[in-house]
């Protein structure tokens, strides 16, 4: 039973991590504009498409008809050549191996451009709409980008190969002086919390540490006085609107490996993490990042066969339930400042 | 005697009484052909025949979709006497000419499914109403074909089924403006049962993972019945959303629960992660009661088998059809779907591909559109050269009864389309029953006065 138990608490760190790090995103912007951002399980998908374009770019192949070879229907067999690596060699093989994490490098300076043109092209316009104006602008925005990749890259999942070292499981049990195969998890799961947790204390780090942090934290809190401090916020929150768009992008490119990408991936990921945010207090981002993982450790054990054999179907109404009772007993969520979204 | 006063003869009634018995009763059985112009739903009046396409090309089995919609272009084009014409030269017996259907070209219009009941519903009701398609054909899945069979049914429109997998669509739900010539979950089972027994014992412990929707269901009760039989215990069937992508949360309680067996009831892009995912969880490479723990996809594509790559060498299931058997039908269909598209068919390209043929040729043997008698062509029609052998369309249950593949993960494949090995030919004698088991009452055949 207790192996039971930590492999449902291992898969709820896991869901947790790719919920917490989008509530993140959506909790930095809102924190810092104000805004209410329902394009940003879209900009989550449109990192998972970086990650997609970059293997494209990577695995492009030279084809030629081998006419001394025939297809089942007759046809000379195409002969593929990929030409990275006939390029690059061994490094060509890595690169293909490895090209998840490598196309972080291209998630990144793509959507800080993409999320700065978001909010200077169309969101900088609705700070001071009504948030059910935000909510719309926004929503059309996540519509137009899935179009987009839709039209580009089609409607079908696109599977995204992890590194060979990562396939396969991790023999934890082993590790905690337990016998062989007791408990086994997916070493790309792993990383992937791994990896979260990285980012969410990168940012937590950043925000706190850093001279650009503490003004945007101060601009949080009193946006007019730092103005009246003779300080740019604006162009500020502008940079923390782009590095919410990279956290999302990046936490996008991670997880492809994990789910093949498509065009609504950002929409299935984006009520649950509104719920997570809801949950954990809007505009507080410790709350963000523990509402996340709460939510995924819970939504894990309600799928343990026990638990659904006495409330059939309860994992897919975990969260929702959840979020109810918290927000009955803590109408700010767990962590919710004062004021926040309060006439 | 008040008509004979007025200036009627004797004879002028007679001569006008057999008249209106000539015109109303006799002429229709002169005329068969056209006798019955007007008086259904979409009857073709111009020189084409449109044929209504509901295939998903986004949702779960959008890649099924994909195929199914080139393999009906394949169809239509060879009906209308283009390209190599396929199918149209192997079929056994064929009234097909090569010339459209009933001397009218074939056009079509598409709608796309998603995968979803309601959204074919309103696609289906779109082209019949607003595109005047005569006949509506698709797949991939079991609830959209029950649907839209019964939304046929009740606009007295010819549903031939694509790909679904599911009892109920010739069983309690059957109908009888629908046709399937896929294979169902039951035969699935029969076939597939015999070859776990002797590849995995009869001292198994099976955990299912079952898409939450009608084939998803009759799949299990038909792998859980196989199993049972074979001595194997069910450790627990949890049904899992249509679409979930991430399966994780089911697949951890698999690793502790006693099971090795795991039983994939998922089709489709589900399977593809399922399978993904159960393999990363290391599950091949487990030993659970000192057995190798094994997964099995009772029901298997081509397409899925790409998608899952590597994850599905060796692994058993089972197939309507497969492209490298060896008949002159299959090679026929695969010679020209490869020629036209640079890649071998699918089975759910397959089965559309021949449901469509089988459907025109059904108008060419009644010599009409008039849906009653194209139904009473195609029950119990018996038909070879398709690439399935003998062929029978069951007429208690409109139920094409034929030889079921069981088939197995490629482990050495030569090229990238060798995914899959045909493993066994289980005979269409091995898969019979008797068409009353799963109940359901096919209806009338007259046409509704919806249309």
């Amino acid at each position: 039973m207790f192996e039971a138990i930590f492999l449902q608490f291992l898969n709820g760190l896991d869901k947790g991590s790719a919920y917490a790090l989008i509530a993140l995103g959506l909790t930095l912007v809102f924190g810092t504009l104000g805004v209410v951002n329902f394009a940003h399980g879209a900009l989550f998908m449109l990192g998972a498409f970086c990650a997609v374009l970059f293997r494209q770019l990577i695995t492009l192949e030279t084809v030629t008809l081998d006419p001394t070879q025939l297809s089942p229907w007759g046809a000379p067999l195409e002969v593929r050549e990929p030409l990275v690596q006939s390029w690059f060699g061994d490094f060509g093989a890595v690169l293909v191996n490895y090209s998840v994490p490598f196309s972080i490098l291209l998630t990144i300076p793509v959507m800080l451009v993409i999320g700065i043109l978001f909010e200077r092209g169309i969101i900088k316009h609705f700070y001071k709409r009504p948030h059910a104006e935000q909510i719309l602008v926004t929503f059309g925005l996540a519509i137009v980008a899935q179009e987009i990749i839709k039209s580009i890259f089609g409607a079908n999942p696109i599977p995204q190969p992890m590194p060979e070292e990562a396939r396969g499981a991790a023999d934890i049990g082993v590790w905690l002086g337990m016998q062989a195969n007791v408990i086994t998890y997916p070493i790309w799961r792993l990383v992937y919390f791994l990896f979260a947790g990285v980012i969410i204390g990168g940012v937590f780090a950043f925000l706190q540490f850093t001279t650009f942090g503490m003004v945007v934290r101060a601009g949080m809190a009193d946006r007019e006085t730092v103005g009246l401090l003779g300080i740019n916020i604006d162009r500020r929150f502008t940079i923390m609107f782009g590095l919410a768009a990279v956290v999302a992008g990046i936490a996008g490119v991670m997880y492809t490996p994990l789910l093949p990408p498509n065009y609504h991936m950002g929409m299935d990921f984006l009520v649950l993490s509104f719920v997570v945010v809801v949950v954990g207090g809007m505009g507080s981002l410790p709350g963000a990042v523990a509402a996340g993982f709460l939510l995924g450790i819970l939504q894990s054990f309600a799928s343990m066969t026990q638990v659904k054999a006495i409330v059939p179907g309860i994992d897919q109404v975990i969260i929702y339930l959840v979020a109810v009772v918290i927000l009955l007993v803590r109408p700010r969520g767990l962590m919710g400042r004062r004021g926040v979204m309060e006439a | 005697m008040t008509l004979l006063k007025r200036g009627l003869s004797r004879r002028r009634v007679l001569q006008t009484g057999m008249a209106g018995i000539i015109g109303t009763g006799v002429a229709p059985l002169m005329f068969t052909k056209g006798a019955w112009a007007q008086e259904f739903c979409n009857n073709p009046t111009g020189d084409t025949v449109t044929i209504g396409l509901n295939v998903p090309l986004t949702g779960a089995y959008a890649e099924e979709g994909a195929d199914e919609l080139r393999a009906y272009e394949l169809a239509v084009k060879h009906l209308n006497g283009e390209g190599d014409g396929g199918l149209l030269n192997v079929l056994q017996p064929s009234a097909l000419k090569g010339n459209g259907v009933l001397g009218k070209k074939v056009a079509f219009v598409t709608s796309d499914s998603q995968t979803k009941a309601d959204v074919a519903r309103a696609g289906a009701t779109r082209m019949i109403e607003r595109d005047g398609a005569l006949m509506i054909t698709g797949g991939s899945s079991s609830g959209v074909a029950v649907a839209v069979q019964g939304l046929c049914q009740e606009m007295g429109v010819i549903f031939m089924a694509g790909l679904t997998h599911s009892n109920d669509t010739t069983g309690k739900d059957k109908k009888r403006y629908g046709f399937r010539h896929f294979f169902n979950a039951y035969q699935s089972g029969v076939a597939l049962g015999p070859v776990l027994g002797q590849e995995y014992g009869k001292d198994r412990k099976a955990y299912h993972l079952t898409a939450d929707y009608t084939w998803g269901w009759t799949q299990e009760e038909s792998m859980k019945n196989a199993t049972e039989a074979l001595g194997w215990e069910t450790v627990a069937a949890v049904r899992t959303p249509l679409g979930a992508g991430d399966f994780s949360q089911f697949l951890t309680p698999v690793l502790n629960s006693g099971a090795d067996v795991l039983i994939l009831n998922h089709y489709g892009n589900d399977m593809v992660n399922s399978l993904t995912q159960a393999v990363q969880f290391g599950m091949r490479d487990r030993e659970v009661n000192g057995k190798q723990f094994q997964i099995v996809v009772p029901l298997f594509s081509e397409l899925m088998a790409k998608g899952a790559g590597a994850n599905i060498k060796g692994i058993f299931g089972t197939s309507n059809w497969h492209w490298n058997l060896q008949d002159a039908g299959t090679k026929a269909f695969t010679k020209s779907f490869g020629a036209e598209y640079g890649a071998p068919p699918s089975q759910a390209a397959h089965t559309c591909y021949v449901q469509t043929l089988l459907y025109a040729d059904a108008c060419e043997r009644a010599g009409t559109f008039y849906p009653p008698e194209v139904i009473k062509a195609l029950e119990g029609h018996d038909f070879d050269g398709m690439g399935n052998g003998p062929t029978t369309y069951r007429a208690e249950d409109h139920q094409c009864m034929k030889n079921v593949l069981v088939v197995r993960g490629t482990e050495n494949p030569t090229s990238e389309y060798d995914v899959l090995e045909v493993v066994q030919e289980v005979s269409r004698d091995a898969v019979d029953y008797d068409p009353s088991i799963f109940g359901g009452d096919l209806g009338p055949a007259e046409p509704a006065p919806m249309c």
